[in-house]
């Protein structure tokens, strides 16, 4: 329940945090494929159910290491998606429709996404994804294209103004209809990355 | 007229003059009171205070259905800003965020006076080290991102402790910006009134100016027009209760009226008749509510609403006065052969009746004691009008139309039951109150409705409406309290504080789910000064924060913000109730504060553990006794608002049964037999029997009003009882036609009267109708065929 309230504090903090915007945008413009990219995405839009295990690390600068957590992340669709931390602390937050539920030590909370846009590039990124769904990623996120079918890469920034202020770009690469890895880079230097693989069978 | 004529008549206007003035300076109120104790111990003292000015009672929900959902949030968010800017409401809430940013800044302003985990304990490096590496750990969780920025100048979390105490309950969901139904269909604003809930005029503004808001917002919201306003809370139901009372009564009253000047019209055939047959209702019914205003101080709404039982019995002086008056031409030899041969009977017949009604006057409900005085006093009046005014009155060679034929038809009606044997009679009677006792005795368990809501004015589908709009918004009901008391606020905050420790075990051990506390606003100042006195000197935090981040991966150098933060709450001066204001916090705190004259009372509401399921105040008391908080309350509003009705439903029945008991001494008093009474009383009690039997049958749960009801069957029917007791005496052909002629219309002007209260929408007056009605039309027919001509 506690970090859905962080959430709710967001709008404060994160709009008043200094935008530390860290220098060195190095990437070099890939070259979208479009054609590549719609494929990949009917690859995607194909897979109706996931099921992967997640390793996550933030990197902070405020912190010397990284924090780590880990667990399942579940996928159905056409938009319901549920990551199941289990390490540090147990916690569960499920996405379905614009209804964002977390539950953790017995509380649950409820909160529209709409309402708090803020949290979206973290979990509509990787539902779009999924989901196959070209149009809802780009109706918030500008997005590029490189690498193969085998081996690709989206690169996707916020179109929206206030988001950019916190989110610079979260990238997702994949091979085929799998997603292997999410990292979410801030524009205070800080960044997540998640790195995916199937779940072992149960 | 001769001189004593005129006097007696002199007198009478001066009377009915000195009482109008009176019931023109009374001073009338329509709010609770009627329905609360007038003796109330403290418990109860609270109930009344929270159900009459209570912050629950000046809510007022709002719900806004139909149209699109767009359009819906338009005008909310457009009714809400205009209801802002109002005066008559204290705080306006449908969901967007329009002081969060105050809050927030409030909150974070003041963490460490407010929330409860700061303690040297906590600052020393060992306290530090602990609290730290758990807000690492808050930064691994998914919104680990989301809460970084907090970090550095609140790396113990406190902020995120205080919003966890705040928002134990569920908020409501959340669609296009604004509150919304779980299913979308309706938009849900919160408002609450500046007025008490006991201030139906004011109530009834505020509900106008929301209509009016609403009206001007649809208009002004493109696509809007389809978009309906739905309203409900104790206010809107007081009001629609208003309402539809004065409705009722007004209505019934113009219609039964009508209908009994109408019978008279027929019966008497002569205008002067009727008016002077008026003349002792109206008398009774002015000095009724005299009397009442100068008892009680004040006159209830309910009182008013009953004036129209008075006419039940009130008119029928005057209709036994004209008909079994007429068998002598001359009026004035009539009026006094009259006084000699019937007067003595009416006003055994009244005296009865008086016996009934003092039954209510000691009783605890001060609707009914009122209704009591209101009653004895009325048919004292109209008794003593018919008696020595009407006969006064009479004009010369006054005289009404022969209603003997309309006797000699209803004798004929009961010829064959009359010819029955009298054991005959007495065997169907016994048996009859044989059914009707066994069909009450297997009833018994349901026979009473024990809930005060059964006499509310509100209809259940109202009722459950307002449940569906308070499940919407996550504020289900609160039903059970626990109140603590103290004489000044902080006092009390601190009383609540150590409360909240109990309750906070409660809810670990999943005895309760959660509770709020007025200490999560504003904690009291013997806290806040602690907390304040727990935070280390900087050089010392600075020390103590270097050793308590080693091995934390975590640069002490970058919590410098912690440090001047701590500094500055250390010279912080302690949180006032002023600083509440501008807040959300404000209308959340002030809900939980009541305030009586001299005491302060701190409520903490309970959250079940499970939704649907009540919360058992027991185990709460208890432990709040182990905690040597025996001063604190639990308080179940509605266990403890229904347990004050089966009081009075307890207590009235005895009254009634003492009623009763007086009625029984004074007829066998004044009878001097006990044979005689028995046949009396024998069909009375019979009609009652049958009365409650049927209702039984027809799974109407007997309320206090049903038991007005049937004091009132036994009032009006014991002057049937009464003159067929005298008839058997005089032994006349035509004085027994006119006998059952006076008491047929007599009989019919009662039906009537409340007969029309059964097309109420008013549950008490229902309740009222559909006793007496068949009660009285009952007591006449038995009292008729057990009689002998």
């Amino acid at each position: 329940m506690r970090h859905v309230l962080g959430l709710l504090l967001l709008a404060a903090f994160s709009a008043a945090a200094p935008a530390a915007a860290v220098a060195g945008a190095t990437n070099i413009a890939p070259r979208t494929v479009a054609g590549d990219l719609d494929t990949v995405m009917s690859l995607l839009a194909q897979r109706r159910h996931g099921k992967v295990e997640f390793i996550e690390q933030k990197f902070l600068t405020i912190l010397d290491h990284p924090v780590e957590s880990s667990g399942e992340l579940l996928y159905d669709a056409p938009d319901h998606l549920e990551k199941r931390t289990l390490l540090p602390r147990a916690e569960t937050l499920v996405l379905a429709g614009s209804m964002l539920t977390t539950e953790r030590a017995g509380h649950t909370r409820v909160l529209d996404l709409h309402r708090y846009p803020q949290v979206q590039p973290f979990v509509e990124s990787i539902r779009a994804t999924l989901a196959g769904d070209r149009e809802a990623l780009e109706r918030t996120f500008h997005v590029e294209f490189s690498g193969t079918v085998r081996r690709w890469s989206l690169t996707l920034t916020p179109l929206d103004r206030q988001l950019q202020r916190s989110v610079r770009q979260v990238q997702i690469d994949g091979s085929q209809d799998q997603l292997l890895r999410v990292e979410i880079r801030q524009t205070d230097g800080d960044r997540s990355l998640m790195t995916l693989r199937p779940a072992a069978s149960p | 007229m001769n001189p004593r004529r005129l006097a007696v008549a002199a007198l009478w206007l001066g009377c009915v003059g000195v009482a109008a003035m009176i019931v023109a300076r009374a001073h009338y109120v329509t709010d609770l009171s009627g329905f609360l104790p007038s003796r109330p111990t403290p418990t109860q003292q609270l109930l009344v205070d929270q159900l009459r000015d209570g912050p629950a009672s000046r809510l007022i929900l709002i719900a806004l259905e139909e149209g699109t959902a767009e359009a819906r949030a338009q005008v909310s968010a457009a009714l809400a800003s205009r209801l802002r800017r109002d005066r008559q409401f204290s705080s306006v809430d449908n969901g967007e965020p329009v002081t969060a940013q105050r809050d927030r800044e409030y909150l974070y302003q003041h963490r460490y006076l407010m929330s409860d985990r700061v303690t040297a304990e906590r600052f020393t490096p060992a306290g530090l080290h602990a609290a730290i590496e758990d807000t690492i750990d808050d930064l691994a969780s998914p919104a680990g991102l989301l809460l970084k920025s907090l970090l550095p100048n609140d790396p113990t979390g406190e902020m995120l402790h205080i919003l966890d105490q705040l928002q134990r309950t569920a908020a409501p969901n959340i669609r296009d910006g604004v509150w919304s139904s779980a299913d979308g269909v309706r938009a849900l604003l919160v408002v609450q009134t500046a007025a008490g809930g006991s201030d139906t005029d004011a109530q009834a503004r505020a509900i106008e100016s929301i209509r009016a808001a609403f009206a001007a917002a649809a208009a002004a919201t493109h696509g809007a027009q389809a978009v309906q306003l739905k309203m409900s809370g104790p206010g809107v139901f007081a009001v629609a209760a208003r309402a539809k009372i004065e409705h009722a009564a007004v209505r019934l009253s113009i219609a039964s009226s009508i209908l009994v000047v109408m019978l008279l019209l027929a019966v008497y055939r002569s205008p002067a008749a009727l008016a002077l047959g008026l003349a002792p209702v109206a008398s009774g019914a002015l000095i009724g509510i005299a009397a009442v205003a100068l008892g009680f101080g004040a006159v209830h709404g309910i009182t008013l609403g009953f004036g129209i039982t008075l006419i039940g019995e009130s008119v029928d002086y005057s209709v036994y006065f004209f008909v079994q008056s007429r068998r002598l031409p001359q009026s004035a030899a009539a009026g006094s052969n009259w006084q000699r041969a019937w007067w003595p009977t009416i006003r055994l017949g009244m005296l009865t009746s008086v016996c009934g009604f003092a039954s209510l006057l000691p009783s605890g409900f001060p609707g009914l004691a009122q209704l009591g005085l209101y009653s004895i006093s009325g048919l004292v009046a109209a008794a003593l009008v018919t008696r020595y005014v009407l006969p006064a009155l009479l004009p010369a060679g006054f005289t009404i139309h022969d209603v003997a034929p309309l006797g000699t038809r209803v004798a004929r009606l009961l010829r064959r039951p009359r010819q029955l044997h009298g054991w005959q009679l007495a065997a169907i009677g016994a048996v009859l109150a044989a059914l009707a006792l066994a069909l009450l005795h297997q009833h018994r368990e349901s026979l009473w409705n024990r809930e005060l809501a059964a006499l509310s004015p509100i209809s259940a589908a109202d009722q459950n409406y307002d449940a569906t709009l308070r499940g919407d918004l996550g504020a289900a009901d609160v039903r059970v309290l626990v109140i603590v008391s103290a004489p000044s606020l902080d006092a009390a905050l601190a009383l609540a504080e150590r409360a909240a420790q109990v309750l906070a075990s409660l809810a670990d051990s999943h005895v309760i789910g959660g509770f709020d506390s007025p200490s999560n606003y504003l904690p009291s100042k013997a806290a806040q000064a602690a907390r304040r006195s727990s935070l280390p000197v900087a050089a010392q935090l600075q020390e103590n924060l270097r050793q308590a981040t080693v091995g934390l991966g975590l640069n002490s150098e970058r919590l410098r913000p912690f440090l001047s933060d701590v500094e500055a709450a250390r010279g912080a001066p302690l949180i006032e109730v002023q600083d509440l204001q501008g807040t959300s916090l404000r209308a959340g705190f002030d809900a939980l504060i009541l305030r009586q004259p001299s005491r302060w009372n701190a409520l903490l509401p309970l959250h079940p553990a499970v939704a649907s399921q009540p919360i058992d105040a027991r185990p709460v008391a208890a432990a709040l006794q182990r905690a040597g908080l025996g001063e604190a309350r639990v308080l179940d509003l509605k266990l403890e608002s229904d347990d004050l009705y089966a009081a009075y439903t307890t207590e009235a029945i005895h009254l009634s049964l003492a009623g009763g008991l007086a009625i029984l001494v004074l007829l066998l008093i004044a009878l001097r037999s006990p044979l005689r009474v028995m046949r009396v009383l024998a069909p009375l009690l019979l009609a009652v029997l049958m009365v409650a039997a049927g209702l039984a049958l027809s799974r109407v749960q007997l309320t206090i009003l049903h038991l007005v009801g049937m004091l009132l069957i036994v009032a009006v029917g014991s002057n049937y009882a009464l003159f067929f007791d005298r008839q058997a005496d005089l032994h006349e052909a035509e004085s027994e036609s006119l006998t059952l002629a006076s008491l047929a219309i007599a009989n019919a002007s009662t039906v009537i009267g409340f007969g029309l209260l059964c097309f109420s929408q008013v549950p008490v007056l229902v309740a009222l109708g559909t006793t007496v009605a068949p009660g009285a039309f009952l007591a006449l027919l038995f009292a008729a065929v057990s009689s002998r001509a």
